[in-house]
């Protein structure tokens, strides 16, 4: 079983009856040769990784390679146990967790890139908030990272995941597609749902940079990666409350590519424009 | 090519910051002290294009050397790959070569010399998302991923050597995924790289080098 966008993908659920999770996973036991079992075993590896790394930051300080972030994580819990957080629980919560797994990636540790090392803090910090406000199981939670794994195929196989190629939007917009699908399927709603959700994600971050300061995957990324988390909720939410999108996700895709081609190389990962340009930027390189 | 799998997208589990410049590197590294016998007493690493430039910020020389020591892109010890190194009484340098830019933007020569005194030098390509290719041994272009088992032979480039070759492996049940053969000159020295599905069996170097003309052969298990 397999499925080359979309748009196939959408009409093996609805052959199947099945959520895209299920479809990913029949995918993946069969072009892998590889047992259902085998996999949700792999699935629960990265999600322990996944875990500790938006955890850990909490509640111990970690010194980036570079030294343009640690401690934000902290930060935020800290203003969210104060009580004077605006965000609401679940993305306050998901915001802090995917700033802390950008700082244990920055400083070395452990994570799980989702799709890649730079945009590694999305995926985790939206479903492992969802899960702490809805009680939703790990088994459950496995689904979503099948899910999101979905979406995230499909941008590799028809796009890029590479800032260098795409810019930003590529990174942390994919990630934030996967995860706005994700939380869209762990919320009951239906597969056309979830890649609406994802189109949405795409739409909004349409034409993101990629300018890391001095060429760390530090600065703005953490910061990307709170919006992505932000991003997705808001598809999600669309999505749930059954708002259709005129363009589906195959076409933003398309749409994505042709734009991060068409970025200047320096607005991609070069770190020659954009923020990492900015006289502040430079001043602290320069240090 | 294999195909993309969910943890192609949810994946690698690496030691972080960076999927090309840190994982990739450290695989680079952890494929190469696969191809010469430990233990090594010296390693030196040339850097090109973007890990010329940005090495330091991205640990890109602790992900090589803790590659060089065993350690798989995942394995936390390559924060302290160079105290590690230092116990273990292994001599490294880093050299950024930043004048030959006619080579992968992610390029590393890794040059490895072990307490037999052999010497080998490996040039390997990060490629994005945590994969990596090896593209020369010696300076003699070879190509493989190490995402699947393979058998490298260097042997002399000679009628009847690949035949020999496949028929080990035919007779020992391996199924051939990829195979290429790559020389420095005509009649002079020949690598011919098998990837094969599933694992190796015991035994293939052996065998392989019952063929006189065959002088070395190493085993990289996935």
């Amino acid at each position: 079983m397999d499925f080359k966008n979309a748009a196939e993908l959408l009409s093996l659920c609805r052959r199947e009856s099945g959520p895209i999770s299920r479809i990913m996973l029949l995918r993946e036991c069969s072009l892998g040769e590889i047992e259902a079992q085998a996999v949700m075993q792999r699935m629960s590896k990265a999600l322990s990784i996944m875990r500790s790394s938006a955890t850990i930051p909490l509640t111990q300080t970690v010194r980036s390679m570079g030294g343009l972030i640690g401690g934000q994580a902290q930060l935020l819990s800290l203003h969210a146990r104060s009580g004077k957080s605006i965000c609401g629980a679940v993305l306050q919560k998901a915001v802090g967790y995917a700033m802390a797994v950008l700082e244990v990636n920055a400083s070395m540790g452990l994570i799980v890139a989702a799709p890649t090392a730079g945009a590694s803090g999305v995926v985790p910090g939206l479903l492992l908030a969802l899960q702490e406000e809805y009680q939703i199981p790990d088994e459950r939670l496995l689904d979503g990272l099948l899910n999101a794994g979905a979406i995230g195929y499909l941008a590799m196989r028809n796009a890029t995941v590479a800032g260098a190629v795409g810019g930003c939007q590529a990174e942390v917009g994919v990630a934030s597609a996967m995860a706005a699908s994700a939380a869209v399927e762990l919320m009951g709603g239906s597969p056309e749902q979830c890649l609406d959700a994802a189109s949405t994600v795409m739409m909004n971050m349409l034409g993101l940079v990629c300018d890391p300061v001095g060429g760390l995957v530090e600065y703005p990324c953490q910061n990307r990666n709170a919006a992505g988390v932000a991003n997705a909720l808001v598809a999600a939410e669309l999505s749930l409350s059954g708002i259709r999108q005129l363009i589906p996700f195959d076409e933003m895709l398309a749409v994505m590519y042709k734009v991060g081609r068409s970025l200047p190389c320096e607005l991609k990962e070069t770190a020659l424009g954009g923020c990492a340009a900015a006289p502040s930027a430079c001043a602290h390189c320069m240090r | 090519m294999s195909f993309i799998s969910v943890f192609d997208v949810l994946g690698p589990n690496m030691i972080g910051p960076s999927s090309s410049h840190t994982a990739g590197a450290a695989l680079i590294a952890h494929l190469a002290h696969k191809l010469i016998p430990a233990p090594l007493k010296r390693v030196d690493f040339t850097l090109y294009g973007s890990f010329a430039r940005t090495y330091q910020g991205h640990g890109t020389d602790r992900a090589l050397l803790g590659g060089i020591l065993g350690f798989t892109p995942d394995d936390l010890s390559i924060r302290d790959s160079f105290n590690i190194a230092r116990q273990r009484g292994l001599e490294y340098s880093f050299t950024p070569n930043q004048t030959e830019t006619d080579v992968h933007p992610n390029t590393v020569d890794i040059r490895m010399e072990n307490a037999l005194g052999q010497v080998m030098t490996v040039r390997g390509e990060s490629l994005g998302g945590g994969k990596v290719r090896i593209v020369a041994i010696d300076g003699v272009p070879v190509d493989f991923t190490g995402e699947y088992a393979a058998v490298i032979a260097i042997h002399q480039d000679k009628p009847g050597v690949v035949a020999h070759i496949t028929k080990v492996l035919s007779d020992r049940n391996v199924n051939i995924a990829f195979m290429r053969l790559s020389r420095e000159a005509k009649g002079d020295t020949a690598y011919s790289i098998i990837e094969s599905d599933g694992t190796l069996p015991e035994g293939i170097p052996e065998q392989l080098k019952t063929n006189p003309y065959i002088h070395d052969v190493m085993i990289v298990q996935p």
